[in-house]
């Protein structure tokens, strides 16, 4: 796995913030810095019966269970096969009842951005392939657009909450057959 | 130092629950006849070490009110006065008082004591020997005595006397009037000299001393402030009355209660104080009582442990094929090491199972009272251990077990008469083991259950037909349903129509199950079988497809390999495997857990027969692997609770696994889909019950 390396970002402001940056599908996407626990190689994750599609099973982080949310499959992308370059990414979230870790998969690590309050746009309606309610902001760093993610959010709602998951491609078992 | 005091605090409050459960145990033993001293004893020693530390901790409620307590209970050591049965139950609503202040105390509030006043005033009548002891419970008594309040209660004074510089040039002088306050009392003298100014400075003719004076005479203020009368203008002076704290408090009361008037409020409050008190859940102790030699064991086994992880790094340095052997043993004592130390610190866990029952004996002495029956209480098999984790959640469902057989099992006592049945009716509570599960019984010699009743009533809400044909067994499992209640009137006890399903769902989260027995006119027992820990559990290994899943393995009853000619299909989707002469339904994991939707080829698969209850199913699966021991993880930790799946567990390569819930699976196979209708119907009876 390539070491995340900051950038220079010259002069500190106090209203900069820290964003991990990975990418989907040939977009760049950010988190803020401060959900990730660390970043993991990609390996085997046990699947959970009859859960959404877009959870690719549990894995043994040092003793603790831990799920792993494959983003490509809940912001409908086509899916790819893993490879080296292959991240997941470990975040630590407060939850809607309590403080939850998980894992989402993403291609592969970019960069650690400061970006600072001023430079934050507000998404633009769009009818991309993410849900814009999980878009936080965007930002434009030479010249390319990185997507802000709102991590906590795209989790407490767009992965646990069951209104979501229900609209969701959920295999149940269908019990009637 | 406020930091040490609080790790202290800590202690006190556990030891006093400890002791208030004791002097409970006391309590109800004397009100059973009861006349050992020694029992009497132990309740005074516990009053005793609670009012000791209360008065340590500035909890002066506590103090003062446990003193008067232990008062009264010391009279009756001494032969001065009886246990009876009104006394007894006053002591017994003091301990429920202390327990709420002590609790109060313990999340840092502020504890509402106007029933701990009221209680301490009842019990100082009792102490006091007032002739009608069945009197002492009226407002209107504490109202007469309130009329008399005395003044003497006052034991002393302190006075702050400190005179301005030019008092002396007034022609008074200070060591006159101390003089005149010592003729009075006792007194204690604390002279403040900080305001001298060094020698050169000093002026002959200024007062330069202040006095901090404690008085301990019972006079009145004013002979005190005759003797300051001429200097007056002259110093600042702070006379206080020092007041036995108790006695303060008492006056206080007693003013409270005629400004609220015939204790109305003082009633009101007391209801509001209990509906707190049922509110607040009770918080599940933190701590865990070990005793030294179980933790010295488990040192030592950590020692142990210590030495084979050396001897083996030693071997790991340079490893050759001819220390094979010695690292081979070395590994074998590792897996003892490790699995002593488990079982040690497991054992730590391990409490008797009289902590659950305990509470038992107060609760039974409150509900038959109100009841007017007359209920027997025996306990057996106290002894038994299990898993303080387990413990803690299967308490609620035993208190509603015991209601509801004091409720519905147990007859009035004339019923009884005519059932040629003794007038006191018993209820039983035994433990015992059996293999990894502890069994808990709870009885009744009561009026068994009418099986006609539960049937009809079953009709009436939906769950069978008519032309159901059901066991006994069958029968009585319906009480366990949803919405179900027999009892013809809701009683405050139980009969909600809500709890015994509860109860149900409680001990099988638990991974236990609960059976019914009953004769009519002879009794009732509920059996609960619950696993003796939550923590680890021997689990049987097995794939399907490529996953490896675990089971319980204490609930696996056998596993075979099927023969095609007793596999038969019912209706479209059930199949069923005739073993021996039982007919199991058979749950396709793989079709299930959505792995493989392809139908499998049943010749020769691999069956696991699996028992929840007296239930049993058969699980069809690929390949069965090892047997072994395994952690139990939650999965809602970090992620949410899945059907059919009671958790994960990781396995020696690292990998997770998931283990299964056989309960659930049940729920999500095709088998409970057949009572669908049902349970909707049954759904909308509740709904209608509750808007009537």
């Amino acid at each position: 796995m390539e070491a995340v390396k900051e950038r220079e970002t010259g002069i500190a402001d106090v209203n900069e913030n820290q964003y991990l940056t990975f990418m989907l599908s040939g977009e760049e996407y950010g988190v803020d810095i401060l959900t990730v626990q660390e970043l993991r190689g990609w390996e085997d994750a046990t699947p959970i019966p009859n859960s959404p599609s877009f959870v690719s099973g549990i894995i043994n982080l040092r003793g603790v269970v831990v799920p792993i949310i494959n983003l490509r499959d809940r912001f409908g992308l086509e899916n790819r096969a893993f490879d080296a370059t292959t991240v997941v990414i470990i975040v630590k979230l407060a939850g809607n009842d309590r403080e939850r870790v998980l894992g989402i998969v993403v291609d592969a690590v970019s960069e650690v951005y400061s970006i600072s309050g001023s430079d934050l746009k507000p998404p633009p309606d769009m009818d991309g392939a993410i849900s814009i309610e999980f878009v936080k902001h965007l930002a434009t760093i030479d010249n390319k657009m990185i997507i802000l993610l709102d991590i906590n959010r795209l989790i407490n709602e767009g992965i646990f909450s069951k209104k979501e998951t229900a609209d969701l491609d959920v295999h149940e078992i269908s019990v009637e057959e | 130092m406020s930091v040490d005091l609080d790790q202290f605090k800590g202690i006190f409050f556990e030891e006093s629950f400890e002791n208030l459960d004791a002097m409970e145990t006391g309590l109800l033993a004397l009100s059973e006849g009861e006349t050992d001293l020694e029992t009497v004893n132990t309740i005074f020693r516990g009053a005793h070490s609670i009012k000791g530390g209360g008065a340590a901790f500035g909890f002066d409620v506590v103090s003062s009110f446990t003193h008067v307590m232990e008062e009264l209970l010391d009279k009756m050591r001494n032969g001065e006065m009886e246990a009876d049965f009104a006394s007894v139950n006053i002591l017994l609503e003091s301990v429920d008082v202390l327990r709420e202040l002590l609790k109060a105390f313990q999340d840092g509030l502020e504890p509402d004591d106007q029933r701990a006043l009221a209680l301490k005033l009842k019990l100082e009548e009792i102490r006091d020997g007032a002739s009608g002891v069945s009197e002492i419970a009226t407002d209107s008594q504490i109202e007469v005595e309130a009329g008399d309040t005395r003044d003497e209660e006052i034991i002393g004074w302190t006075i702050h006397f400190l005179p301005y510089e030019n008092l002396l040039q007034t022609g008074n002088d200070p060591s006159l009037m101390l003089r005149e306050l010592a003729g009075l009392g006792e007194m204690t003298l604390q002279v403040h000299t900080q305001r001298i100014p060094p020698l050169a400075e000093m002026e002959p003719e200024k007062c330069y001393l202040s006095w901090d004076i404690e008085l301990k005479a019972p006079v009145e203020r004013d002979a005190i402030t005759e003797i300051f009368e001429w200097v007056e203008d002259d110093c600042d002076l702070d006379i206080q009355p020092v007041v036995q704290p108790v006695e303060r408090r008492k006056m206080e009361r007693r003013d409270e209660e005629r400004r609220t008037g015939e204790g109305a409020g003082l009633e009101r409050r007391k209801e509001d104080r209990r509906a707190v008190g049922k509110d607040a859940a009770p918080a599940p102790s933190a701590t865990i009582r070990v005793s030294t030699e179980r933790i010295d064991e488990i040192i030592d086994m950590v020692g142990e442990l210590v030495i084979t992880q050396s001897m083996l790094s030693q071997l790991g340095e340079d490893l050759d094929l001819a220390k094979l052997e010695k690292l081979r043993e070395g590994l074998e004592q590792l897996e003892r090491n490790s699995r002593e130390l488990q079982e040690g610190v497991m054992s730590i866990r391990m409490q008797p199972i009289s902590f659950a029952f305990n509470r038992f004996p107060r609760m039974v002495h409150d509900v038959s009272q109100k009841l007017s029956k007359q209920i027997r209480l025996e306990t057996s098999g106290e002894d038994t251990e299990m898993d303080k984790t387990v413990m803690e959640k299967i308490n609620d469902p035993l208190v509603h077990l015991v209601r509801n057989s004091i409720d519905h099992g147990l007859e009035t006592p004339d019923e009884r008469l005519e059932a040629g049945k003794e007038e006191e009716g018993i209820v039983r509570l035994n433990a015992y083991h059996q293999g990894s599960f502890v069994i808990i019984e709870v009885s009744d010699d009561g009026s068994g259950l009418d099986r006609e009743r539960i049937f009809t009533k079953a009709i009436e809400r939906g769950l069978v037909k008519e032309s159901d044909e059901l066991s006994d067994d069958q029968v009585f499992r319906l009480l366990l349903e949803a919405g179900f209640s027999t009892a013809e009137q809701v009683s405050d006890l139980s009969g909600r129509g809500v709890g015994l399903d509860v109860v149900r769902k409680n001990i099988e989260g638990l991974g236990g199950s609960i059976d019914i027995r009953s004769e009519l006119g002879v009794g009732t027992t509920f059996a609960i079988r619950l696993p003796l820990t939550l923590a680890v559990l021997d689990g049987q290994l097995f794939k399907v497809g490529n996953d490896t899943f675990i089971l319980p393995l204490s609930s696996i009853v056998e596993s075979l390999q099927m023969d095609q000619k007793c596999i038969s299909g019912v209706a479209s989707d059930i199949e069923l495997y005739r073993l021996r002469d039982e007919y199991i339904p058979i749950i396709d994991l793989s079709k299930t857990f959505s792995i493989n939707e392809n139908p499998k080829n049943m010749e020769n698969a691999l069956l696991v027969v699996v028992e929840l209850g007296e239930r049993h199913v058969g699980l069809l699966i690929d390949e069965l692997l090892g047997q072994q021991q395994v952690v139990i993880k939650s999965l809602e930790t970090n992620y949410q609770r899945v059907t059919g799946i009671s958790g994960a567990t990781i396995l020696g390569d690292g990998t997770v696994s998931l283990i299964l819930d056989v309960a659930g699976l049940i729920e999500m196979s095709h088998l409970d889909q057949n009572n669908g209708g049902k349970q909707q119907k049954m759904a909308n009876n509740n709904l209608v019950l509750q808007e009537q």
